[in-house]
This record gives structure tokens, C-alpha cells and sequence, in this order.
């Protein structure tokens, strides 16, 4: 994953090596050299097959990301349905003059952003230490088996969550109220209707299905670790403890930096169906659960309030846009080779 | 992702901590599993059991009623199956092929347009549009409100995927093998189908691994887009039901005609058993897809 990461910055390095390599089979091939533009052309229709093939993905992502780029717009229009999306009156700024009035910013804001960067902490702090200590195990077998246990919820939907999670919440039924608060002599509680529970609850919901894929991005980068720094380690008579502390944790802390940049980048992109359907939507939880994209998909589907939302989404993606450019630059500062771009 | 080779018996914890790591992780993996376990057991749970002591990982009376009513009318359920399993099929097909026909070009350093095409994508990565301005586009462009397409197009490119793609074809095949095809008459369609796409059968199926997983749990999109009931996917018919059991409980109608079953039949464990038949496929084939899972997240990284 992280390599994945390096080599699209790579890629800008590549390309000009790329640029060179054009030139020099161009001068191999030496007809193209004499005129710049007949170069241009033909190589259009020298690598016509390759921009074909490329062709069908690019509409796919026309399509599915970039009008809805252009279609930002809607956040400044007072969109009504006699007149569709381009026939709407102007709006100016008044959507996010609403949305700043609403009670509902500032709840959502530090919904978003306090549980992106609670569960960015403690996914992170579970994902490597589970990792490390996976990989201290003797037995190799036990390890792949207890990481494929931790990876199992990893490929069950949202949807499958809120079925697990309602199994041990329901008020009536469930097994929290009918087995385990009854063994501690505590009354049962209507845990669809307090709110203050909900964010251990989400915390625990999030960590239990993200600590196995954690886990595994980690472990390979410690599988890359090359041995001969443990071999002299041990020679020089360090223990396992010290170990893990000056050669495994700083050798993976590259990738650490690297999937924290790629997380902080999405801090106001909350899960939706963590947020939405594991709390099975119900409004007595808002105080704790509204994100921002709950809160999106609510206005403009339930309350089809176009403006609001539409509001709410820009500025999501701009601020998105803004925190992935400002934590690149920052780990560019520390340290230019872990920079994605 | 081969054995760390740093696991020498020289260099190994004590025995002690070695039994301490274990039982710790033996306790994790209980915890993780044990949801599922807990559903699994509701679903088999007898109505007046359920009443009586809620639910149970131990159930004093067992009962497979849930189980009988729903396959008495199986039409709501393998209309679901059907669904999801067409969508995940061309879904996944179309993914993989589309995201290998743009990776390819990427991949090429002789290719002039690469850094324009790596930047085309890369700004889908760091920009979107947000949700309600693709929700204008897909319902109000492009009219795909209750469509198929709409749950098809969303998961089609996946940029992250595209650049692992990019990379293993950088790294797996090496520029000589396709220059060599060239010299013996092959154009670029042929080099693609007859030594491109041979060659990186690995990443080729971990991208439909990937692809199956996405479309397969996917049920937001039909959220925003599915309104027929019959065009509902598996997950997002399970979500129907735990909002409202009597969604299932109405389209089972040949258990309405036995009015004694219906009456035996309790909610809960209808909507568990609704949960299993749901999460079954992936649970029983995911611990040995797993593995090639594992590999493929770690594919981008095998560098030349």
C-alpha cells in the first residue's frame, strides 16, 4: 500500500525519465526530429491503440467524477424541480448562510472530525501492536489463523454490522440487557435512545471490523524488514523489547505516516454506513452519530433539502481537497521521501 | 507475503510470553467471532425461548422455524441472490477489464500521454464532487434512477486499484517482451490480449477478489438509487428487514397460509436468520480467498 503510494509521486520522477527516453528513440528513429508538431501528430496516431484502450475507463471517470466536480455548483443555486438543476435562480452564498445559521454545523463538524481522529488514533495503535505481536508468535500457523479470525469482519457489509451490533443492543432481547447487565445487577438500557454510549460503541464497532486489515498492511511491512538488522541486534545483545523498539517500530513508521497523511486527508469523510445504518438511523442518537455524510444524504433525500445539502457537501470536498494538500506539504517538510506527492 | 525471515529459534521470545501472546489472541479472536456465533444462535432460537430469556448463546429450546419460513417462499431471497450475484458478476468483470485497459497505457514509458492520464486520475483520488451533486448527475444527466447501471458504474474504477495495476505491469513485465512482440509483427491489441493480460493473471484476480468483495457488500448505492423491490441486492434487502421485519414477514406469503407457522414464527429470529442466509456465502468462502486477499494488498508493493 505504501508502495502503491511512493510510486505515484514516482510517477512525475519516471515521466521525466520517459520524456528522455522518447527523445533518444525519437532520434533513433530520426525522421520525427526535423519538425516538432509533425512529432506531436504522430505520435497521436502512433499510440492511437493505447488512447483507445484507455478510453472506455475515462468516460467511466468523466462520468462518475468529474461532472459531479463541475456539478458543485448546485451549492450556490436555489435548485426547485419546475426549473431543474440549470433553469434554478441563483442563490449566491445563502445555502451556506442556512447551513452556518443551523445548530447542525457545528455538531456535525465535531461529530466528523472527533471520530475520524479517534478512530485514526486507536485503529492505529491496535493495528501495530497486534501486528508486532503477531509476528513475535512462535508458530507461524497460529498466526495466519488468529490474522485470518481478525480479518473476517473486514469483508462483512455495514449492513451484516448492524445485524451483529442489534443482536447485542437490542432493548428487549438482546444479549447486553437480558445476559451481561443482568449479571452485573444493572437495570437494562434502551441503548437505541442514549446517546452517550454510542461513541464507545462506534469506537468499538469500527476498531473490531478495521484492526484486521490494519493489522496485515503492517505485518507485510514488517515481513520487508531486513533480517540482517536483527541478526546483529541480537549479537550486540539486545532484547526482544528493545528490538521491537529501535528496529521494527521505526522501520514500518514510514507507512505509518504515510496511511495517518492518507487518513487525515479523509478526516471529514466519515463511514456512512458505520453512522447511518449500525445506528439504524435513529434520530434520538443525533447529538452523537450526525456526521456530515449522514447528515448529507438525510437533507437531500429525507428532507429534500437540495440547498442545505448541497451546501454541507462542498464543503466537505473543498476542505477534503485543502487538509490532503496541507498534510502532504507538512510531511514534505519532514521528510521529502514519504510525501505522496 | 512470504515468512519474515527475522523468526530464527535463536532470536525468539520466551516460552512464557509465548503462552501469554497466545492466550491473548485467543481471547481476541473469541471476541471477534463471537457476534456472529451470537446471530447464528437467534436464528436457531425458539420463539418462547427468545421471550423468555432474550438472546442467548445457549438457547434452551432450539427451533429452525425461521429457516422453514423463509424457504417455504424463497422468491424475496433468491430475487436478492439473483441480483447481487448479476450485478457482482458484470460489476466485477468490467471493473477489472476497464481498470487493466487504462493501467496498461500507464504503464508504458514510451507512452506520451502517461502523465496526463496518471493526473487525470490522480485528481479523482484527492477531488470529488460530493454526494449530492453525483446523486443530480446519475438521477437527473444521466436518468439512471432504478437502474442496474447505477449500482455498476459507481465501483467500476477505483484509482488506488488502477496504480497497483500500473506498478505490477511496470514491475512484472519487462519492456524487452513487448518490444520483441512488436519486431515480430504483433500491434498493440494483440500485445495486450496475447502478453499483457497472460502474464499478470495474479493481479488480474486479486482486482476481482477486490471487485467481487466491493459489489458484493455494496448496498449504499442502491440506497440512494433502487426503488423497485425487485431490483434490491441481497444487502440491501437485509437492510429492509432490520429496519422492518414485516417487510419479509408480508412477502412470505405460502407461510401466511399456514396460520399456525406464521404465528410460531418469531420476528427476531426471522431477521437473524435473514442475517446468516445473507452473510453465509462470504463467511464460508472467505477464509480461503483470504489468502490471495492478503497477497494482493501487498502486490503493489513488489518493486522492480
Amino acid at each position: 500500500m505504501r508502495e502503491t503510494v511512493t510510486t505515484m509521486r514516482e510517477s512525475i520522477i519516471e515521466h521525466k525519465k520517459a520524456l528522455s527516453y522518447n527523445e533518444l528513440t525519437d532520434k533513433r528513429g530520426g525522421a520525427n526530429m526535423k519538425k516538432p508538431r509533425s512529432k506531436a501528430i504522430s505520435n497521436l496516431w502512433k499510440y492511437r491503440y493505447l488512447t483507445l484502450m484507455m478510453l472506455p475507463a475515462v468516460v467511466v471517470l468523466i462520468i462518475h467524477s468529474y461532472l459531479p466536480m463541475f456539478g458543485v455548483f448546485i451549492a450556490f443555486k436555489n435548485v426547485n424541480y419546475v426549473d431543474g438543476i440549470w433553469g434554478s435562480p441563483w442563490a449566491g452564498f445563502d445555502n451556506f448562510h442556512f447551513l452556518f445559521q443551523s445548530d447542525s454545523l457545528w455538531r456535525i463538524t465535531r461529530n466528523t472530525i472527533g471520530y475520524s481522529l479517534a478512530f485514526l488514533v486507536i485503529n492505529l495503535i491496535l493495528s501495530v501492536v497486534i501486528a508486532v505481536a503477531l509476528n513475535e508468535l512462535r508458530s507461524r500457523f497460529v498466526g495466519k489463523l488468529y490474522q485470518s479470525i481478525l480479518l473476517m469482519p473486514h469483508f462483512l457489509s455495514m449492513v451484516v454490522v448492524s445485524y451483529l451490533v442489534y443482536a447485542f443492543l437490542n432493548p428487549t432481547q438482546g444479549f447486553m440487557n437480558t445476559t451481561v447487565l443482568d449479571w452485573l445487577g444493572i437495570d437494562p438500557k434502551f441503548w437505541y435512545s442514549e446517546k452517550d454510549y454510542w461513541p464507545f460503541i462506534l469506537i468499538l464497532v469500527n476498531a473490531w471490523h478495521g484492526i484486521g486489515i490494519g493489522a496485515i498492511i503492517y505485518i507485510a511491512a514488517i515481513a520487508g524488514i531486513d533480517p540482517e538488522y536483527y541478526e546483529a541486534a541480537v549479537i550486540d545483545g539486545a532484547s526482544k523489547r528493545k528490538q521491537i523498539l529501535h528496529i521494527t517500530l521505526p522501520s514500518i513508521q514510514p507507512v505509518m505516516i504515510i496511511l495517518t497523511i492518507l487518513q487525515i486527508g479523509k478526516i471529514l469523510n466519515a463511514d456512512f454506513g458505520l453512522f447511518y445504518q449500525v445506528t439504524l438511523d435513529t434520530g434520538m442518537l443525533y447529538p452523537t452519530t450526525d456526521v456530515i455524510d449522514t447528515y448529507v444524504y438525510r437533507s437531500l433525500l429525507e428532507l429534500n433539502d437540495i440547498g442545505m445539502s448541497s451546501a454541507a457537501a462542498f464543503m466537505q470536498s473543498v476542505i477534503g481537497f485543502v487538509l490532503v494538500i496541507v498534510t502532504n506539504m507538512a510531511v514534505r517538510k519532514l521528510n521529502r521521501d514519504q510525501a505522496l506527492f | 507475503m512470504s515468512a519474515p525471515a527475522n523468526a530464527k529459534p535463536l532470536n525468539q521470545i520466551s516460552t512464557g510470553s509465548n503462552v501469554a501472546l497466545n492466550a491473548v489472541f485467543i481471547l481476541l479472536s473469541l471476541l471477534f467471532v463471537m457476534p456472529v456465533v451470537l446471530v447464528l444462535m437467534v436464528s436457531i432460537t425458539d420463539g418462547d425461548a427468545l421471550l423468555k430469556s432474550g438472546y442467548s448463546f445457549w438457547p434452551e429450546k432450539l427451533s429452525s422455524i425461521a429457516y422453514k419460513a423463509m424457504f417455504e417462499d424463497y422468491g424475496t431471497i433468491i430475487g436478492g441472490y439473483g441480483v447481487s450475484i448479476g450485478i457482482t458478476a458484470v460489476g466485477t468483470v468490467l471493473s477489472v477489464l476497464l481498470m487493466a485497459l487504462f493501467a496498461y497505457p500507464l504503464s508504458r514509458s514510451d507512452y506520451p500521454y502517461r502523465t496526463f492520464f496518471t493526473f487525470f486520475l490522480f485528481i479523482t483520488l484527492v477531488f470529488n464532487g460530493g454526494l449530492v451533486s453525483r446523486y443530480m448527475v446519475y438521477t437527473r444527466v444521466l436518468d439512471l434512477y432504478d437502474s442496474y447501471w447505477a449500482l455498476i458504474l459507481p465501483l467500476l474504477i477505483v484509482p488506488f486499484n488502477v496504480i497497483i495495476m500500473r506498478t505490477f505491469f511496470q514491475t512484472t513485465i519487462h519492456p524487452a517482451i513487448i518490444d520483441s512482440a512488436r519486431i515480430d509483427g504483433a500491434g498493440e491489441v494483440r500485445i495486450f490480449t496475447s502478453i499483457i493480460l497472460p502474464l499478470s493473471v495474479p493481479v488480474l484476480a486479486t482486482m476481482g477478489l477486490f471487485g467481487t468483495i466491493a459489489y458484493w457488500n455494496d448496498w449504499f448505492n442502491a440506497l440512494l438509487y433502487i426503488e423497485s423491490e425487485h431490483k434490491y441486492p441481497l444487502q440491501y434487502l437485509m437492510r429492509r428487514v432490520i429496519n422492518d421485519v414485516q417487510f419479509l414477514k408480508t412477502n412470505i406469503t405460502i407461510a401466511a397460509q399456514n396460520p399456525e407457522m406464521m404465528s410460531k414464527l418469531p420476528d427476531q429470529a426471522l431477521q437473524m436468520a435473514m442475517a446468516i442466509v445473507g452473510m453465509g456465502p462470504i463467511l464460508l468462502v472467505y477464509p480461503f480467498f483470504q489468502r490471495f486477499f492478503v497477497k494482493g494488498l501487498t502486490i503493489g508493493a513488489v518493486k522492480g
